[in-house]
């Protein structure tokens, strides 16, 4: 059962992101460049952090369902795909934002991490579309799987294509947290565990919801077949 | 491999008969060159602007071809008959992307010196071979990616859109690689093709081979 220790892992999630929200606005030290605005790098680049490798990770339970032909996986790697397009939304919005106050411009084309999140974004805006138009169950599950896989591939490869193709004009704040500060460092890991700590809540809260509905379901098919 | 070859024979063969993809892939690309001429509002094109409108109109029309790859096997019921048959699926990969393959190469035998004629401003001279060379390293991954779509989507209700939908964002690293190796042709004075374009392409065209592979069979059970 997912049920099990939900009520312990929401309270450490709540208390993890209310620390690193506390620490982002009162310790986090201001950004020399950018000011006040730099403090959105500590909730972008977590959301855009967790939501690649939970596309990944949905991936990686595609290859699970093909091998073991568990619907169980079926369903992990769904809710994995299905909340990570949610962060998504987060990434894409929290980023132009940024890109808006530090650039000026709604959104730059030549950022790259940006841009290969915007098509890996597109990519898997299909995946609900084509999970949700075939009605056999088994077919479903299957089809969704090999799009997981390939999906998941072109994660990588489309980051290596697109980081390739720009002249890398602006300085990299994304992703390279090796030139940062040692307390924005610090404050960034714990962001990035809060939002670790938020994906596995919700999907463990989600896969919860779906497995008691199917088993409310079977129930309740078995009292009115007697 | 005999059924792999008597698969792209059957393909071939219809096409022939019915010549219901190519000649519309074609004609595709030529009415494409006509709205960017006047979409763009330019006689001629050169540069990144010319490698960006030749990949864009090759990629809207294999996307075409792609919506019609399994119409005769969901349609006539191909699917049951090749299972039935005791030969291994994967010929069915292998055979599906033989013939996307041989329609880009048909369409692009029109396409490209069409664009020649219609659009480019430099003389296309100086871009052979290695536009060859780009356009057979693009083609294996249009051809894989678009088996492997059409494979996804032609079990589906909306087949007609998740096709296109699916195909479309798997092909931009594709489309980048290759109209950013093709820019340098199509400039004035021409330049050289950067290798790690063709790089890009053959790493892309090596994974998703691979990839098709391995799973491909998961789409032909029932």
């Amino acid at each position: 059962m997912h049920g099990k220790g939900l009520r312990g892992l929401s309270i450490a999630t709540a208390a993890t992101l209310v620390t690193a929200f506390a620490l982002v606005f009162f310790y986090a030290p201001l950004d020399a460049d950018q000011g006040f605005v730099q403090k959105i790098f500590y909730l972008h680049v977590p959301m855009a952090i967790v939501a690649l490798c939970g596309f990944i990770f949905g991936g990686i339970c595609a290859i699970g369902f093909l091998r073991t032909r568990d619907r169980k996986w079926d369903l992990r790697s769904y809710v994995a795909i299905h909340l990570s397009l949610i962060l998504g939304v987060g990434v894409l919005i929290t980023g132009s934002i940024w890109a808006r106050a530090s650039w000026g411009h709604w959104w730059v084309w030549d950022e790259p991490t940006l841009v290969s999140f915007l098509i890996i974004f597109l990519l898997y805006a299909c995946y609900q579309p084509l999970r949700f138009s075939i009605e056999d169950p088994d077919k479903q599950a299957r089809y969704a799987a090999v799009f997981a896989i390939l999906a998941g591939a072109f994660v990588p490869l489309n980051f290596l294509a697109v980081r390739l193709a720009q002249p890398l004009a602006h300085p990299r704040v994304l992703g390279a947290s090796g030139n940062l500060p040692s307390s924005m460092e610090f404050v960034f890991l714990v962001s990035l565990a809060g939002m670790v700590l938020l994906f596995i809540t919700l999907w463990k809260y989600e896969m919860a919801a779906k497995q008691t509905r199917m088993r409310l379901k079977s129930l309740r098919q078995r009292l009115l077949s007697p | 491999m005999r059924a792999v070859s008597a698969l792209v024979r059957k393909d071939l063969l219809l096409e022939l008969r019915t010549k219901e993809t190519v000649p519309a892939m074609a004609l595709f690309a030529l009415v494409a060159y006509v709205l960017f001429h006047f979409a763009l509002h330019r006689n001629a094109l050169e540069g990144d602007l010319a490698a960006g409108v030749l990949w864009v109109t090759i990629l809207l029309a294999t996307v075409l071809g792609v919506n019609r790859l399994f119409v005769a096997e969901r349609e006539q019921g191909g699917f049951d008959g090749f299972l039935l048959a005791p030969v291994d699926r994967t010929a069915m990969l292998a055979a599906k992307v033989t013939a996307l393959l041989c329609f880009l190469v048909v369409l692009e035998l029109i396409a490209v010196p069409a664009f020649f004629l219609l659009l480019l401003g430099p003389s296309a001279g100086p871009a052979f071979p290695e536009l060859l060379l780009i356009l057979v390293l693009a083609d294996i991954g249009l051809a894989v990616v678009g088996t492997l779509a059409a494979g996804l989507a032609v079990q589906t209700r909306a087949r007609d859109l998740i096709g296109p939908l699916v195909t479309l964002p798997l092909l931009v690293p594709v489309v980048l690689a290759a109209a950013r190796a093709t820019a340098p042709l199509f400039s004035a004075p021409a330049g050289g093709v950067e290798a790690k374009w063709l790089a890009v392409l053959g790493l892309y065209d090596l994974v998703f081979v691979l990839l098709a592979y391995a799973v491909f069979d998961f789409l032909l059970e029932d």
